[in-house]
């Protein structure tokens, strides 16, 4: 178990998201998608916590809590 | 863990108004982050706006904030600072709130070198009003009121700060935004006038009409003309052109105003 890769848990205020696009595009591993005008998480295992999303987001929409 | 940007803004006070991909909030997020490096305490910190998209800023953050009228931030934070000298006053607005209205008390300020930090989010356009140019509209570029083309050339915030006699000089920009807090850390303990400009982008009245298709497009162009100040010493004339510098552009030490003006007060015989 220890061997595996914690995963982090990205926490997205929905209602604070205006659908920029930024993280979507900026997220190196391509992790978030957009569903409607709000975005969400497509691939949790392949997020490497880089925190792009975190840190570009203009609308403080995404937090990354990793450890 | 997550950065913890909650503890610095006004509960109940986000979402926030500014359009979708506005990178107002990425350059908030880089003064709450500096705010923090710095361990500003909200009682002891100022927050002093115009009127604009860019100066709606102040309605957000959880400290001593001041909104006041068009271009004339540098006036009422001048006021501020005298008044309270050990406040840490800081000025936010756009390029045509502190370049175009509020031009002549942004030059003065800086004339004065009295110890704020103006933080000028440049957008190129007057957007709250509806995409009118303002003086750091490109030439050429179009906006609601030269729809066919900007004739006038720009005003390079930079060069007029330090004209003006802005003791620290800064340029960032919206796409790199974990340069920002660091640019903006070092402007507040400049002692003397600083001013931080930082590239922004407004996709709603200013991407649209010069055909940027999407925020991410306009984002990108910062990336593309953006050339660190170091980097671009070892490069030719050539290759700067059409580039932006970035970074730390211009530093010295000169008397600071209300030492100045405290000197005043004892020459003329006052706090006795």
């Amino acid at each position: 178990m220890s061997e595996e890769k914690k995963l982090p848990r990205i926490e997205i205020i929905e209602k604070y998201c205006k659908g920029c696009y930024i993280c979507v595009e900026f997220c190196p591993k391509k992790v978030l998608e957009m569903k409607g005008f709000v975005v969400s998480v497509k691939d949790l295992g392949a997020c490497i916590k880089c925190m792009q999303c975190e840190l570009r987001c203009p609308d403080f929409a995404i937090k990354v809590h990793a450890e | 863990m997550a950065y913890d940007y909650e503890s610095r803004i006004r509960p109940g006070k986000l979402p926030h108004i500014w359009c979708p991909g506005c990178g107002h909030g990425i350059v908030m997020k880089g003064l709450i982050r500096a705010m923090d490096t710095l361990s500003l305490k909200k009682e002891e910190t100022a927050i002093v706006s115009g009127i604009g998209c860019a100066s709606r800023l102040p309605g957000y953050m959880d400290c001593c904030t001041l909104h006041t009228a068009h271009g004339r931030a540098a006036a009422f934070a001048t006021g501020v600072k005298l008044a309270r000298p050990e406040m840490n006053v800081i000025l936010v607005g756009g390029d045509g709130d502190g370049t175009a209205i509020g031009g002549n008390h942004f030059i003065h300020a800086c004339r004065r070198n009295i110890d704020m930090t103006y933080i000028i989010m440049n957008n190129y356009i007057y957007g709250m009003t509806g995409g009118q140019f303002s003086p750091a509209t490109p030439t050429g570029h179009k906006a609601s009121t030269t729809p066919y083309g900007n004739p006038d050339p720009a005003f390079d915030i930079v060069k007029l700060a330090i004209g003006a006699g802005a003791t620290f000089v800064a340029r960032g920009t919206a796409y790199h935004a974990n340069q920002i807090d660091k640019l903006i850390a070092e402007a507040i303990q400049h002692k003397g006038f600083s001013v931080v400009e930082i590239l922004d982008d407004c996709p709603t009245t200013y991407g649209r009409r010069n055909k940027y298709k999407s925020v991410v497009e306009m984002m990108n162009r910062l990336k593309d003309v953006a050339v660190p100040v170091k980097a671009a010493e070892k490069m030719s004339a050539e290759q700067l052109e059409g580039k932006i510098l970035t970074g730390v552009l211009h530093k010295v030490e000169r008397p600071e105003y209300c030492d100045e003006y405290a000197k005043v007060i004892e020459r003329a015989g006052g706090n006795k």
